[in-house]
């Protein structure tokens, strides 16, 4: 046990410590210029939401010594207690929650607020690490994807009732853990075949796209029996069962997205898809921070001198869309040099993942990488208009204590599984 | 490493979109601002002078002074004395606050309203202080001011467009002034013009640089333009005079263009009430008075039934249908059995008891008997009463009821003028003209509003045809032109048939007719009473209130140069109130001048008030 710890600072990736501290003081400095208003009052006015951020960043300290006085045993076998903890406090939130912004997402209590669906991603990718690892499982086999989708869909729907399907979303970041364990990479391709269909479904009238998908499907079905003069005769279910299937799918968008989603979810996707331009109301966020992007041309206007953040032309500007703020103050190369940071932690994360020889140690690994990625990925993509208008945080830089911790924890319980790594079990 | 390779490269490959997609916002779209998203650039609206209202002979109606808003931008006020602030605003501190807060809650780095029309000595002893309070300017407006009180109803009056409005919509500021109602709303782009912009350079402080790219964006304010309407301001205000302590409406209109010489709504307001400041108690008190409702133009907005003078046009109709002449006669015993049962009576008091009555007796008397036979032979004259009443209807539709009329003021009412399917619909059994007999006499399902008669008048004055009636004679000192306005419509009756009705609407005014007492020496005037039946619900049960007295006229009879309809409610017989109202119009209106004066007198003191109260005792929910 003492040499354990000893060897805990050896040990260390510091790299991984240093990208830390990177991003979380570079993500402060850019809610400090959001959120700057006339009356200067100094770094640590807890009234304002950089003095509070800076709150957030020193308590993320001691946190960061309790994740690292744990063993890496504690997490392994008590992973599961952990994910069943967050779930009921998933659940819980929906009897002893607050409603904000029309979402029971929130804990309150004493001034201060938690959001429980931010540290839930930690043990839900805990808990599949200890899955995966406890056997050999072989991931083909449909009972075993059964158990794993389950423990991503549960965490996942429970937030998606809330209601918040935007933060549910990233539970499909599981996708790429459960890829490389040896899923295999059909699950993928028909996710990507599912969401072209949809897209296409929105863009054009669904009969048409049932037509043309039906007219491919027909001409796979005339190779297959080109190939093989009994494939028809033998397996003529599976292609009648692909029709329906797609048909299926095909209509059952159309329905869904005429009557289910709310109408502001449409108007996101309709100014995605370019179908509308509506740049006063639903598509105001998005055009503003492209704006407040663009105007940062090369070298952005320097700090505190963005007038579009000043002016706060951006809504949500330290939230979901900070990003905006770093385009138009630092510019092409401020911007970019962040997503490098953001890419260099990734790689790094994967590296170490790699050469742990413990599978728990390294699916957890897979796990965190994924999970910052698709933040990253879907943040940065909205901010700039690639992507619908999804309310999700830039790890370490979007302002909120809940979101902070939780990313903070996700990491360093990985920065704690990875001191070890040199040990066998 | 095959796994991680995966990641690696989607990692990699996401990373290079994005960057890429920086590269394009940032290096290749760069910097080409609209200077007005530029936050670094202020607009500041300098705003013209709205137009000038004049009546039809240049009298000056609707003008403007200035008036001094205080505006606010929350973001930019720093710490400043509220004391002396709000002792030069004359509000108190608790104002204050509360006004900052709703200022700060519609956005704090916009400019909003903070007081608004500063009285003029205020605004004086705050211009001299003001740089001393940083976030707050002065914004010079022009609100209107009414030489004359009179024409309240036709005018309208403007106020601040809402916030809802300035939010979402580029066009207007908050505060900006637009019209509400009346010509101000039915003209508002005409008279408004179109406001300056300056761009004005700040810097991160938001303090004033200088002109933004020296100018080259700026517009200058153009002045909105005057407008002369065809009132007769004089004769607007005679009517409104001689209306006073009745409720009801005069709409006289000139026959021969279809301009509205005068558009008379009782009770009326001065309109110097809905200016400025006191405009938001005034308003309340206004919109609030459920019984007078001065608010609400009776002219053009109350249905009433036409009553009598609706004979005329059933008489047009039924000589056009063939169905009588001048010579066909009716014999009226006090009335008039149309059916078998007991109460299908029609009452008339004609007093011809017996005698044989024509055409023209028919309407100098007002006999109900002659006209509900004219009625069911119109009706009849068709293969079934359905088709009978869409005939009917056509005739009538052609005078311009049941319909808008399609006059250039923002309100108005159809009317309600059946057809064959409305009693299909209502029906269960088979239908006749007796079913619908009232409509013989102008009551009935019939609904029209005064201006409506009003056009009526006009088409037979013009002896079958009439010019829709409108209210903008020029546009900056340019007469007018529009088509809709100036192509006459025709009615469906022949024009040789309207020369015996218009001699027996004349006779009306002569010695026999009902309205005698009205002549006016040397103007010979052609006329119908009328003398309306109303009711209204009072705790679901209807009653029957006085009726109304109405009159429609047009002089001189040949070459006729005004049209008028006089609506009294609950004035009683159309002789006693409408006429003689109608007659002294018509005598300013030909003579310049009434000799009459004790009529005159007359009139101006009756009150209908004591009627009025015993209505208000009994919550009002009128049938019509």
């Amino acid at each position: 046990m003492r040499t354990e710890r000893n060897n805990i600072f050896q040990n260390i990736d510091w790299l991984l410590i240093l990208l830390y501290i990177l991003l979380v003081g570079f993500g402060w400095m850019n809610i400090y210029t959001t959120t700057l208003t006339e009356e200067s009052t100094g770094f640590f006015d807890l009234s304002t939401r950089s003095g509070k951020q800076l709150l957030w960043i020193s308590l993320s300290i001691p946190l960061i010594i309790l994740i690292l006085f744990f063993n890496s045993k504690f997490y392994e076998r008590f992973s599961s207690i952990l994910y069943l903890i967050s779930l009921a406090s998933l659940i819980g939130v929906f009897v002893l929650g607050k409603n904000i912004n029309g979402a029971m997402s929130w804990y309150s209590f004493g001034g201060m607020s938690l959001q429980p669906s931010e540290f839930a991603k930690a043990f839900t990718a805990l808990a599949v690490a200890k899955f995966l690892s406890d056997r050999q499982y072989n991931l083909n086999l449909i009972k075993n994807q059964i158990k794993v989708f389950i423990i991503i869909f549960l965490p996942a729907l429970l937030i998606t009732l809330q209601p918040d399907p935007g933060s549910a979303l990233i539970y499909l970041a599981f996708f790429f853990v459960l890829n490389s364990e040896g899923l295999a990479l059909n699950y993928i391709i028909l996710g990507v075949i599912t969401i072209v269909l949809f897209i296409l479904t929105l863009l054009f009238a669904p009969s048409t796209i049932t037509l043309i998908s039906f007219v491919i499907i027909t001409l796979f079905v005339y190779f297959f029996a080109k190939k093989d003069s009994t494939y028809l005769r033998f397996h003529w279910y599976k292609p009648l069962s692909i029709y329906l299937v797609v048909g299926l799918f095909i209509f059952s968008t159309s329905y869904i997205y005429n009557n289910v989603f709310y109408q502001h979810h449409r108007d996101r996707f309709d100014i995605l898809l370019g179908k509308s331009t509506d740049t006063k109301k639903i598509g105001y966020n998005t055009n503003q921070s492209i704006q407040a992007i663009s105007s940062g041309g090369f070298s952005g206007k320097g700090f505190l001198q963005g007038d579009r953040t000043q002016g706060k032309f951006v809504p949500e500007q330290d939230t979901d869309y900070i990003f905006s703020a770093v385009g138009e103050e630092w510019g092409f190369l401020g911007s970019a040099t962040v997503i490098v940071i953001f890419m260099l932690l990734l790689y790094r994360i994967i590296y170490l993942a790699e050469k742990h020889t413990n599978k728990f140690g390294r699916i957890y690994g897979y796990g965190v990488a994924s999970i910052l990625f698709f933040h990253i990925v879907i943040n940065i993509g909205m901010v700039m208009q690639l992507l619908p208008t999804v309310g999700i945080p830039l790890p370490f830089f979007s302002y909120g204590g809940s979101s902070l911790w939780g990313f903070t924890l996700l990491l360093f319980i990985f920065i704690r599984l990875d001191a070890h790594k040199s040990y066998d079990w | 490493m095959k796994r991680s390779f995966l990641l690696y490269f989607i990692i990699t490959i996401t990373g290079l979109l994005l960057i890429a997609r920086l590269f394009q916002l940032q290096v290749i779209r760069g910097a080409d601002h609209n200077p007005v998203q530029n936050a670094a650039v202020k607009v500041e609206y300098t705003y013209p002078e709205r137009g000038y209202i004049y009546d039809r002979n240049g009298i000056l109606l609707v003008a403007n002074q200035l008036s001094y808003d205080v505006m606010i931008v929350p973001k930019e006020v720093t710490v400043l004395d509220t004391l002396e602030f709000c002792s030069l605003l004359k509000i108190d501190k608790k104002a204050f606050k509360k006004r900052f807060q709703r200022a700060k809650n519609y956005a704090s780095w916009l400019p909003s309203v903070f007081l608004k029309q500063l009285a003029k000595d205020d605004f004086a002893f705050l211009q001299e202080k003001l740089h001393k309070f940083k976030g707050f300017y002065i914004q010079k407006r022009s609100i209107r001011n009414y030489p004359i009180a009179s024409a309240a109803n036709v005018l309208g009056y403007i106020s601040e467009v809402n916030e809802l409005q300035t939010r979402n919509n580029n066009k207007y500021q908050q505060g900006e002034l637009i019209g509400k109602r009346g010509i101000e709303k039915q003209y508002d782009s005409v008279l408004r013009g179109i406001k300056g912009k300056k761009y004005l350079h700040r810097d991160r402080l938001n303090k004033i640089i200088g002109s933004y790219k020296d100018g080259i964006y700026d517009t200058l304010a153009i002045n909105g333009q005057d407008i002369t309407l065809t009132i007769d301001s004089k004769l607007q205000q005679y009517g409104e005079l001689l209306m006073q302590g009745k409720r009801g409406a005069i709409i006289a209109i000139e026959p021969k263009s279809g301009e509205i010489l005068a558009l008379i709504s009782a009770p009326t307001y001065n309109p110097n009430r809905m200016v400025g400041r006191q405009r938001a108690g005034n308003s309340v008190q206004l919109f609030g008075d459920v019984h007078n409702k001065p608010m609400f133009d009776r002219g053009l907005q109350a249905t009433y039934s036409p009553g009598s003078p609706f004979k005329i046009i059933n008489a047009l109709i039924g000589l056009q249908e063939g169905v009588i002449d001048e010579k066909i006669h009716f014999s009226c015993y006090k009335g008039f059995k149309y059916g078998g049962r007991k109460n299908e009576f029609m009452g008339c008091h004609c007093g011809t008891f017996g005698t044989a009555v024509r055409l023209q007796t028919a309407i100098v008397k007002s006999c109900n008997t002659y006209f509900s036979n004219t009625y069911i032979k119109i009706i009849n004259n068709y293969s079934n009463p359905t088709k009978g009443m869409d005939a009917w209807n056509t005739h009538v539709k052609s005078f311009g009821l049941g319909n808008f009329l399609g006059y250039d003021l923002p309100s108005g009412r159809k009317g309600l003028i059946p057809n064959g399917k409305y009693y299909d619909d209502r029906n269960r059994y088979r239908w006749g003209p007796t079913t619908n007999i009232s409509n013989a006499i102008g009551q009935g399902e019939i609904l029209t509003t005064p201006i409506q008669l009003a056009n009526v008048t006009a088409a037979i004055a013009n002896k079958g045809f009439f010019y829709t009636p409108h209210i903008l004679k020029k546009t900056n000192g340019k007469l007018v032109n529009n088509p809709n306005f100036t192509i006459p419509k025709q009615t469906t009756i022949d024009s040789k048939h309207f020369t015996p009705i218009i001699e027996a609407m004349h006779r009306v005014f002569k010695k026999g007719g009902t309205g005698q007492w009205s002549q006016v020496k040397g103007i010979e005037i052609a006329g119908k009473t009328g003398t309306v039946e109303n009711f209204t619900k009072i705790n679901g049960v209807r009653i029957q209130q006085k009726d109304h007295s109405i009159l429609i006229a047009f002089a001189p009879k040949d070459n006729p140069k005004i049209a008028i309809a006089v609506f009294v409610e609950n004035g009683g017989y159309g002789s006693s109130i409408a006429a003689p109202i109608a007659s002294l119009l018509i005598e300013k209106h030909l003579n310049k001048k009434v000799l009459r004066k004790s009529e005159e007198k007359r009139m101006i003191n009756l009150s209908l008030k004591s009627i009025y109260d015993q209505q208000i005792q009994q919550p009002l929910e009128t049938a019509h």
